[in-house]
């Protein structure tokens, strides 16, 4: 218990310490939250009115980040699953990356979801009448807090173990590995149930939704590793072989062709089909009435994700660097495809036929740049502290220093 | 083995771990602290215009759900509402908790062959039911159809014609449905909104933690939410309130239609039912075989909107089958009489000048006018 205590306090001084580049990237890391916090001061004054949200689009960018970190957050498990089914040694200490993206990941998403309260001073009223199993977001809340605790755990006890110079005893986290496998893909699945379960938004009331959901996590996900992983490799000696990026650049791949596999499905069916209930999907592509807000949003996102799939496909992408590139464009392809290309237009038109169009406010764009800053902080002090503890540096019996700052000489 | 290049800086970290803090980098990390606080500070710096009664007291803050109060701590939340208003609006509300009647279960039905689009029903429910003025919530929508479709999606929202109604258009109202099997309900993660054994379905404004998923979830865009926090003129407070129903609400949380269960649990027509120019809105008992709802729903082609999202709602509409080409001109009559009466003001948009004062007197109880009783 000592020990751990020590462990703790240890990791925290550690995330105090490090070159001017890292003090650079805190600060500005911490300012961007500074100004999220303000703006959140403000909507917590005036309300949700000063979002762009309206009575007829009554969820919008908050929900839509939500929504994304959550796949983001899932996609951990798409390493998870080669190295601990098919005991693929390459991903092996990556994992431990992934998952602890996916806490940093599975925060951001509970405070964008909170932020989307309108009194998150009732927080409590969700402990005292808990509408389970008739609400799915009880099912989310019950799937997101287990999946936090499942990947605390698991990361927390290797680093540990690490740390004590221990060899892992299987018991405590094999079994858990595999309650995450599947955890994971709920909570996607969960999150996706809290839409398609609608029936009066026939643009989510789609049995498609969920295995969308999955199918784009799982290339996000992956993708957003192969980023930390670059940077671990340019800013550290953290040794990431060019296997492991192989190995990520086929999950990314197939996952993303199922992605726009599927989208391109339900593109078909809306538009083949042409009923009424296309309204949404019109609007989304095409534009209703002359009304084109998300129009150029999701083009973007579907040529951001070609261009992504092309280069994947194509040796080019062999090259890290193209690869990195390649990731960046399906990042931010499937942001937007999440974001503004499936939450927003379910609302628009409302089910009595009114076109309210919705774009964020400065406002909601600063809480939710806010959000994610404090999330990159989050994963930094993690990996910060988790990269020497892996590479032996930082270990119970010796000191803190030595973990800091043995191999500079003192002057 | 090497290090971590980029986080191992070269001098400032062996000094601090060192313990051995001297008094150049103690200087150091204190003006970082004190930079970093006061930046805190003035990020926090809004929260000094956050209203004294924008943030819960103790008892709000531990008030316990609708049904889980008991009788006497029901009464104690009553008064602290009924203290929260008389400081507000420096009026003593009559502000009660209405329980559902026995064997009575409410249903509405609309003749859309008397129905002229003259929003009446609008701003009497704003009137009723304290909504916040500025912005203007409403409960009800009034969609300018054309003939020949029932699909909302070809209607006008924002129709603004003195004219109304229109040779080419029919008018169709919506607000909550009361639906049987209603999804709003079935999705609040808190349960602060269900259906009462008479068929409304009402919200704990208390309880309610804004989430919207209610708002998503209902078929027929019944729901508001309290985007900012609702103004309300003074003099322009129903004071005839219930706990379920009427009472002014908080920002943040989202509110509907109720069927003005202040007024119909004690027997009385809603408010729109009562302002209706021309008798196009049926209010009543629907397990009353004897009751206008009721014989409406046995001898007419009534219908509902949206039947396959399995909703079940207790809303239904019809034409008058005697008029298959027209609306009944009966109403077309009494419409040309109301627009030589009001001018501008007839059929107007809400929010715009709209006729409120006229509808509050219209829909106001005897008793308002002792209002500072
Ligand atoms: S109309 Fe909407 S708000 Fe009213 S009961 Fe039905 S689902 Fe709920
Ligand atoms: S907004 Fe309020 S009533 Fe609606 S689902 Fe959320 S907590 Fe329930």
């Amino acid at each position: 218990m000592k020990n751990y205590l020590r462990f703790l306090s240890r990791c925290f001084r550690l995330s105090f310490v490090g070159d001017a580049r890292y003090y650079a990237w805190m600060f500005l890391l911490t300012s961007v939250v500074l100004l999220g916090v303000n703006a959140y001061c403000k909507q917590l004054v005036a309300g949700l009115a000063t979002t762009g949200m309206t009575d007829q689009v009554s969820w919008g960018f908050y929900i839509a980040n939500f929504t994304f970190l959550v796949g983001m957050a899932a996609a951990a498990v798409m390493l998870v699953i080669p190295v601990y089914i098919y005991r693929n040694r390459e991903l092996h200490d990556l994992v431990i990356f992934g998952e602890l993206f996916a806490v940093a990941a599975i925060i951001m998403a509970m405070l964008f979801v909170s932020v989307d309260l309108g009194r998150p001073d009732r927080f409590h009223h969700l402990m005292l009448r808990f509408n389970f199993p008739s609400s799915m977001l009880t099912w989310d809340v019950v799937a997101l807090n287990g999946y936090l605790l499942l990947n605390l755990h698991i990361c927390g006890y290797l680093i540990y173990c690490a740390y004590m110079r221990r060899a892992p005893s299987k018991i405590f986290y094999i079994p858990f590995v595999f309650v995450a496998i599947a955890w994971a893909i709920s909570i996607h699945t969960v999150t996706a149930f809290l839409y398609s379960g609608l029936g009066g938004r026939p643009f989510w009331n789609s049995a498609v939704i969920a295995p969308r959901f999955l199918a784009s996590a799982f290339a996000a996900g992956p993708a957003f590793l192969v980023l930390t992983l670059s940077a671990l490799k340019a800013f550290t000696t953290y040794q990431v072989s060019a296997k492991a990026f192989m190995t990520l650049r086929n999950i990314i791949t197939v996952a993303l062709t199922i992605n726009m596999f599927l989208l391109a499905a339900e593109a078909f069916t809306e538009f083949y089909t042409d009923s009424a209930h296309g309204a949404s999907a019109r609007y989304l592509f095409l534009g209703l009435h002359g009304r084109t807000a998300l129009v150029p949003w999701i083009w973007s996102a579907i040529a951001l994700n070609l261009v992504a799939m092309v280069l994947l496909y194509t040796p080019l992408s062999r090259r890290v660097a193209i690869l990195q590139f390649a990731c960046v464009l399906l990042i931010v392809g499937i942001w937007i495809e999440k974001g503004m290309g499936l939450i927003v237009p379910a609302f628009i038109p409302t089910p009595l036929g009114e076109i309210v169009e919705y774009l964020p406010t400065r406002n909601e764009t600063f809480v939710t740049l806010g959000i994610w800053a404090l999330g990159l902080l989050i994963y930094t002090i993690l990996v910060r502290i988790t990269v020497p503890v892996l590479s032996g540096r930082l270990v119970f019996d010796r000191s803190f220093a030595s973990a800091t700052a043995e191999h500079h000489p003192q002057p | 083995m090497t290090g971590v290049r980029i986080w191992d800086g070269p001098s400032l970290p062996a000094r601090v771990t060192a313990n051995a803090l001297n008094r150049r980098s103690f200087l150091r990390v204190g003006a970082a602290a004190l930079g970093g606080m006061a930046a805190l500070a003035a990020a926090l710096s809004p929260l000094r215009e956050l209203g004294s009664d924008q943030v819960p007291n103790l008892e709000q803050f531990l008030q316990k759900h609708y049904k889980q109060m008991t009788p006497a701590e029901l009464e104690e939340a009553l008064e602290r509402i009924r203290a929260k208003v008389e400081k507000r609006f420096e009026v003593r509300p009559h502000l009660r908790d209405l329980k559902p009647m026995e064997g009575v279960e409410f249903g509405y039905a609309l003749n859309l062959s008397r129905c002229i689009g003259c929003r009446k029903c609008v701003h009497a429910c704003v009137a009723e039911n304290n909504q916040s003025r500025t912005p203007e919530i409403q409960y009800i929508r009034v969609i300018e159809m054309p003939r020949g479709t029932l699909d909302v999606e070809q209607g006008t929202h924002h129709y603004d014609r003195p004219l109304v109604p229109d040779a080419e258009h029919f008018y169709l109202p919506v607000q909550c449905h009361q639906c049987a099997n209603p999804p709003c309900v079935k999705v609040c993660p808190v349960e602060a909104t269900w259906q009462e054994k008479d068929g409304v379905t009402v919200i704990d404004y208390d309880w309610c933690i804004g989430c919207r998923y209610c708002e998503a979830a209902c078929p027929y865009w019944a729901r508001r939410f309290n985007f900012a926090q609702p103004k309300l003129p003074k003099d322009q407070l129903n004071p005839n309130m219930s706990y379920l129903s009427n009472r002014p609400r908080e920002m943040g949380v989202v509110e509907k239609c109720h069927f003005c269960l202040h007024r119909t649990r004690e027997g009385r027509m809603p408010a729109c039912a009562e302002v209706c120019p021309t008798g196009a809105r049926k209010f009543g008992n629907l397990l009353d075989p004897h009751s206008e709802v009721s014989e409406i729903l046995r001898t007419k082609r009534i219908f509902i909107l949206k039947e396959e999202v399995g909703t079940l709602p207790r809303f239904f509409y019809y034409f008058d089958e005697r008029y298959p080409n027209s609306l009944d001109p009966e109403a077309i009559a009494i419409a040309d009489d109301l627009r030589a009466k009001e001018g501008a003001a007839y059929g107007c948009l809400p929010g715009s000048n709209g006729p409120d004062t006229e509808i509050i007197a219209a829909v106001t109880p005897q008793w308002w006018d002792g209002r500072t009783a």
